[in-house]
Order: C-alpha cells, then structure tokens, then sequence
C-alpha cells in the first residue's frame, strides 16, 4: 500500500471520443496524473449506474465518465442519455455521503487529448484536497 | 472445450513495444505480477508482440499449454485488437477470448515515475485477468455492401475519386454544393513546380466526369442527413434549383447575352469580387455542367416578377428556363462515402495589421492567382486596382498559417504557391519581387529545385514575419506606395521596403461548417477542425466510422499530387469494401433475456436506430441484431437487467471496477 494517500479514480470513456483522447494523450505524450484507470465502454450511455455505485463500494476516490460533446455523439445521443442519469445519480451520491467532486462526467473529444490532462489532474487535485473517502456515518460523529 | 476439464487457463503477454512500453513501465515486474494472478498458467513479455514472432508466442502457448483466455498488455485496442485476435484464430480459439490492457497510450506515454506507471499498469491488468475469465465465444456479425458510392465535394479530390471508382465500374454519385465542378484548383493558372496549365489538366476530367455512365453529378447540391452503417447508407441530398433545367438546357449561353442587365453588376464569387457577373450566369467558361444559375437575390424576376424575360425568349423553343423549378430532395442508397469537401482560404481581414479591405493594392495570393489566369478577370495581366503594372511586389509568407494568433498549423503550399507567384509576377511584368518568410519549405519532389531557380531569378528573400503594411511615408521615396516594416533576422535590421503590391500569402483553414457536415457523416474534427483519420500513418483515408473515407484537404492541408494520392487510397479503400461484397461487424450487440423482461417499454425510446420493438402478444421487447450498433445505452437502462451486451456484459465490467480496485 501506498504510504502517501494517492486516490485513486475509475474512469468510464467511451470508445469514440473520449478514450481516443486518452489515446491521443498518449501519442502527444501529454503526461499527466497516473491515479486514473479506465475502463473503456461504447458509449458514455452505457455507463450503469451500478458500475459507479460499485467503484465507490470498492473503494474508488473517483469516479469519472467521459463522453462525445453533446451533439457530436458517435450514436446519436447516448451522451444525453448519460448526462440525464448523471443528474439522478449526483443527489443519489449526495445524500450517500459522497462529495460532489468524486464524481464527474465530461464531453472530451477524439482531438482533446489536452483535455484529459486537464480534467485528470484538476480531478487529482480536488481529491488530494478531500483526502481519503470516510464513510458517512462516520463523518457525522466527527 | 478445455474450459470443461481444465477450466479458465489465462495467458498474459506484455508488449516492450521496444522501448515505448518497456522505457516507462518496469515489463518484467509486471510480466511477474501477471503470473500470480489466479487462473494465469503463463504470462511473457516480449520485445515486439505485433510482430510475427510475437503472435506466434501466442499461439504456440495456446497449444501447448492449452489456453482458453488471452491477454494482451500492450497498445490501444484502436490499433491492435484485431490483430490479436488473429492470433487468437490463428491458435484455434474464438477471437472474443482476448482483453487487450491499453499500458502504451494510457500509460507508458503519459507518466512519467516509473513505479506509478508500473502500479497502474498492475491495476489495469488484474482487471483485463478478472475480465477475460468472463468472456463468451461471439461470432462476429457480417453486413453486405451496397455497391454504390457516394463521393462528397467536386473538387480534384472528389473528381479524382468519382472517376477512379467509375472506371472499375461502380456506380458513383458526386454532389457538389457549388453550381460547378472543379474546385480551388479551378481557379489556378499554373500549378508549381512543374508550371503546368492548371486547366489543361483539371478541365478533362472535369468534362469526364460529367460524361461518365456511372457517374452521376449533382451540382448545386448538399447532403443533408446520412442514415444507416457501413455498406448500407441511406442518403438525402438537397438540390437547389438552378432556374434552367440541365435536362434541356444546351449549354449555348444566350440566356447570358439577353439579360435585361446590360451591364454585370454583381460580386462574381469565381473571380473573388474582381469582376463582376450578371444575376443569370456561369462561373466560368469550363465550367461542368455547362449550365447556367439564376441568382434569386438579384434576378429582377425574383425581385419584382416584373422582368421582361428576356433570358426565356433567347431561349426559345428549348425552353430550359423555368422561374418555377423548386428546392428537392433526393433519396440514395450506398454502402460507402468518400468525403472531399476541401478548404477555405485564410480571411486576410483577421491579419487586420497587413491591410487586406483598407489598401486597394493588397491582394490576397488566391486574388493574384486569378489575375495572372490567362482566363481570370485581366486576361492574366498583373495589374494594381487603377491598372498600372506594379513595379515592386512584396509576398508576405505565412499569413494565417503558423501563428498563435489566427492558425497554428503550417498550411504546406503557401511557400511553394508564394514561389510560384513570384516567378509568374516577374515573369509577366518584371517587377522587382520581395519574399518575406519565416522559414521557406520545400519538402517535394522538385521543390527545392524550384527555390533555387527562383534565387538565380533574382527573387529577393527577406527572412523575418511583417509586422505591419502601411501606407504611411517617411520619406519621399515611400509616397504613394505600401511600406512593409520587417525585421530582417538574417541581416539583424529593422527595414522599411516600399513596394506597390503586396501579396498576402493565406493559409488553408477548414470549412467554418466542418463541425455539422461532421456530425452528418458521424465523423470528428481534430483540435484544428480538419477531419480526424482513423490513424495519422496507417489508417490516414479512414475515419472512425467504416465506410466513411477521407480525401484532399478537409483532412488536412496538402497540394495536389498529395490530394490526388489520397483521393485514390480513399477510392481503393472503398473498392475493397464494395469487392469483399460484406463487411466483418463486431458482435458488442445488445440482446434481451426474454424471461427477465418485465415490459416497462423504458428502452424503446432509447433506441436512435429503432432497433428495439415491442411484442404486443409476449409484452416484451425483442431488439433486431442487424440495426442494433451496440452502443449499450439500453442496457445501461434496463431496469430489470433484462438487456444485455455482448463484448460489455455487466459481469465483464464488474469485474473490471473491482479488478482496478482490488489492491494487491
């Protein structure tokens, strides 16, 4: 285990935009924060919200989504669809316990590998500043 | 399956990818790592997986060792899951039994402590082991391919394209959203190095275009909305009406000569505003088709519907002009779509410091291009606003090109086009010319020759990026003239050089409409704004959606002989598709466990390609395997789990969340 507290952040980008960014950072050799891990799904509208419950149960310090600009969505309007859920899904984790910016979704597109630099290491640094996730129940007694 | 009597048998393998991987994330700990991981029998790092070698690995062990899962920690699946999952064939298993980890792109490249990079690399392949255990064998789908292309803009690259295609026989639809044909490269005189007749190598394929049997070209014409997936595209295109039917009209031109405006008074486009054209015109004589266009916004027809008509009685008994033909739209199936809609050129009024639009004598270089055309508006004379012939001439370099300020980008030809004007100006009028760069590039075949014939004709070259063009003297010999202030680099001095024309060489810059004519044909812009490619080296004609090509220069800016290249790899592309009649899909559909499905109908409206429908006598719904493009935004909806995907089960990317997360 770490000895430094590093959070840790899983990351849900979609196949056309967002994880071609993350590719594109990687050509650009755009280095940034390595506390990001991410799981590539097709679309940001196949992000469940159970996936990001479940990251935040095992323990993530993060959670991000990454999506196509609204608009330009490789099908349609997947990203709308994510961005609706995204809405429920903040007061859910509110009213949890969990700090608003755990949880984050983007538009990045297949040209911003820029912006994932940005968005990860802002998001580093928002949760270094949290510090470790403490359990609700145990954050009222404190 | 060995899975029966053996069960999950996972084989890892770590790319060095040279040193990309291998410089960055400590391999052999990780290859090390891998190995203790449950249900790993074996797991390798190799120098160069991709490599022959490489996959033979893969399949020997799959053999050997009787394998039933792989993993490959290596690239970006964007550039070598296929290639993988060849291996995976290759050593008799369903290629759907592979996870690539992405520890190149997503890690080697972007971080730079080592152990970090190595722990996450740690991480992302726990979660490509715990994942892999999960896959099913899939077949991939297959989709036939309508033969039919659509080619998108009527520039060289579109009329390089369209033929190419026609010629192997296919059937080929070219709209262009211009009345004609031809493009930028309709407008040149000459093209560098070689000095050879833009026209006389343009306008026969222009003319052949237009004849082909299977080619048919809308002009005038856009595209609104593309529906559909790789060899079956459903197409609308909006065709403007032109005002003379091109099935009558004969191509004679007397409409032109009776106009009831005597004299042209409107902005001719074609000529940039040098001249002027009637409200009933064509925008040169070459020009495909060989049809006239009334403009509604000044046709006093259209105005006042009190015209004489003059233009419909010289057209007598032919009767090709009619004020009622309406906008249509047309409805065309394909199975793959070049897209070559080109460029605009730089707006010189954003340099607003060089005085393009307040100094007469400021032209841009696509101005002079149509002044030193032997059919441009002087009849290839090179003359200033007032008709003299400019004695001194300064080229200004680089203008909305490689500049924090308007365009980053090097736009390619403006050295070699600059060149090119310089010899044509000296030539035509023999002016003293001035170059005035920032650094000259000539990477092309004749290119540097070109420069040095330039030099020996006593061209001047001042190194140093104009600050500003003014009109302001200091001194008698500066009256009346435009004065460049330049600080020349080379020789360490502020200078003043006043000439009487100056040239502003504009770089290339993407359509101000890309975004939507992107989000038409579902492909991305780059951070510029030109199209992406699928890969800059491998894949530079692809785009992200298949059977969507790229040619010329809404890719990026390029020259002709680049142009042409490309338009004929795009055109070889679509050939493959059209000649391997269908096409691999992958199999990441959704699918519905018909038990679980309660009914609730929430998916349906989900669904942007109607792929799910309801069944009125079980009350569940059945999503069709053949529309459905797997985005899985129904199965992130479904509230009874009902709806699942194949490639992205929920299981697989459970597996995956609490593989990052669970800490060795």
């Amino acid at each position: 285990m770490p000895e430094v507290y590093e959070p840790k952040i899983v990351a849900f980008f979609c196949n056309w935009c967002t994880y071609l960014a993350a590719d594109l950072a990687g050509t650009s050799r755009i280095k940034h924060a390595p506390n990001a891990r991410v799981i590539r799904v097709m679309c940001s509208g196949r992000v469940d919200p159970q996936f990001v419950l479940d990251a935040f149960a095992r323990g993530a310090d993060g959670v991000l989504i990454g999506g196509c600009h609204p608009g330009d969505c490789h099908y349609q309007e997947g990203n709308y669809k994510a961005l609706r859920r995204v809405a429920l899904l903040r007061r859910l984790l509110k009213q949890m316990g969990i700090e608003e910016e755990r949880f984050r979704l983007e538009w990045i597109s297949a040209a911003e590998g820029e912006k994932v630099k940005t968005v990860i290491n802002d998001m580093v640094e928002k949760l270094h500043a949290l510090g470790p996730r403490v359990p609700a129940c145990r954050k009222e007694v404190a | 399956m060995s899975e029966a009597n053996g069960g999950i048998r996972i084989g890892v393998y770590t790319c060095h990818c040279g040193t990309n991987i291998a410089a960055a994330v400590d391999v052999e700990s990780l290859a090390a790592y891998a190995a203790t991981l449950p249900d790993v029998v074996v797991s390798r790092e190799y120098k160069y997986l991709c490599c022959d070698p490489g996959q033979d690995l893969i399949r020997q062990d799959i053999a050997d060792k009787r394998l039933n899962r792989i993993v490959v920690a290596a690239c970006s699946p964007h550039l070598h899951e296929h290639t993988f999952r060849g291996a995976l064939v290759a050593g008799g298993l369903n290629p759907f039994y592979l996870q690539l980890v992405n520890i190149r792109e997503h890690v080697a490249w972007v971080h730079e402590d080592r152990k970090e990079a190595t722990r996450k690399a740690e991480d992302l392949l726990r979660a490509a082991v715990r994942r892999v255990a999960r896959h099913e064998p899939l077949e991939p789908g297959r989709t036939p391919i309508h033969p039919d292309v659509l080619v998108v803009g009527g520039g060289i690259a579109g009329i390089h394209a369209a033929l190419t295609l026609a010629n192997a026989g296919k059937r080929i639809y070219l709209v262009e959203r211009e009345p004609t044909i031809g493009g930028h490269m309709a407008k040149f005189d000459r093209t560098f190095p070689t000095l050879d007749c833009a026209a006389c190598i343009l306008t026969p394929k222009m003319s052949a275009v237009k004849a082909h049997p299977n080619i048919t070209l809308w002009t005038y014409s856009e595209v609104t909305k593309v529906d559909g997936h790789v060899g079956n595209y459903t197409v609308k295109v909006k065709r403007w009406p032109r005002y003379v039917r091109e099935d009558l009209c004969a191509g004679c031109m007397e409409c032109l000569e009776a106009c009831v405006y005597e004299e042209a008074r409107v902005p001719d486009d074609f000529n940039l505003g040098l001249t002027k054209r009637k409200p009933i015109y064509i925008a040169f004589p070459e020009a495909v088709p060989q049809v006239p266009v009334i403009d509604p916004d000044t046709c006093i027809q259209f105005k006042s519907g009190k015209c004489k008509k003059t233009c419909i009685d010289a057209c007598g008994e032919r009767h090709a002009i009619s004020f009622q033909l309406q906008e249509k739209t047309e409805e065309i199936e394909v199975g793959s779509i070049i897209v070559a809609t080109g460029f605009q050129v730089f707006d010189a009024r954003r340099a607003s410091y060089y005085g393009y639009g307040v100094y007469p004598n400021v032209y841009t270089a696509l101005e002079v291009e149509r002044l030193v055309n032997a059919s441009g508006p002087t009849g290839g004379e090179v003359v200033l606003r007032d008709g003299r012939a400019p004695k001194t001439v300064g080229i200004v370099h680089c203008v909305g090109s490689r500049d924090e300020n308007t365009n980053r980008w090097c736009s390619r030809v403006c050295c070699m086009y600059s060149l090119k004007l310089a010899h044509l100006i000296k030539e035509r009028t023999g002016a003293e010319v001035f170059n005035f760069y920032i650094d000259i590039r000539t990477p092309g075949k004749g290119f540097e020759e070109f420069y040095q014939k330039l030099l020996n004709e006593r061209v001047h070259f001042i190194r140093g990026r104009v600050a500003e063009v003014t009109d302001w003297a200091l001194d008698p010999t500066e009256e009346g003239k435009l004065v460049l202030r330049v600080e020349d680099t080379l020789a360490s001095l502020v200078r003043r050089i006043p000439v009487d024309m100056v040239v502003l060489a504009v770089g290339l810059e993407p359509h101000p409409d890309a975004p939507e004519t992107g989000r038409i044909f579902n492909i991305s812009c780059s951070e510029e704004g030109f199209f992406l490619e699928r890969h800059p080296k491998l894949a530079p004609v692809n785009t992200f959606t298949d059977g969507v090509f790229l040619a010329g220069c809404c890719q990026g800016p390029k020259d002709i002989p680049d142009t042409v290249a490309q338009a004929g790899a795009a055109a070889a592309e679509a050939l493959a598709l059209i000649d391997a009649g269908s096409v691999e899909t992958e199999p990441n559909t959704a699918y519905v466990i018909a038990e679980v499905c309660s009914g609730c109908k929430t998916c349906i409206p989900l669904c942007p390609y109607h792929a799910v429908t309801f069944l009125d006598n079980e009350k569940k719904v059945r999503i069709d395997q053949a529309m459905c493009r797997g985005c899985g935004t129904c199965v992130a909806a479904c509230p009874s789990g009902s709806i699942r995907q194949h490639l992205f089960e929920d299981e697989q990317i459970f597996e995956e969340i609490e593989g990052i997360l669970a800490y060795a």
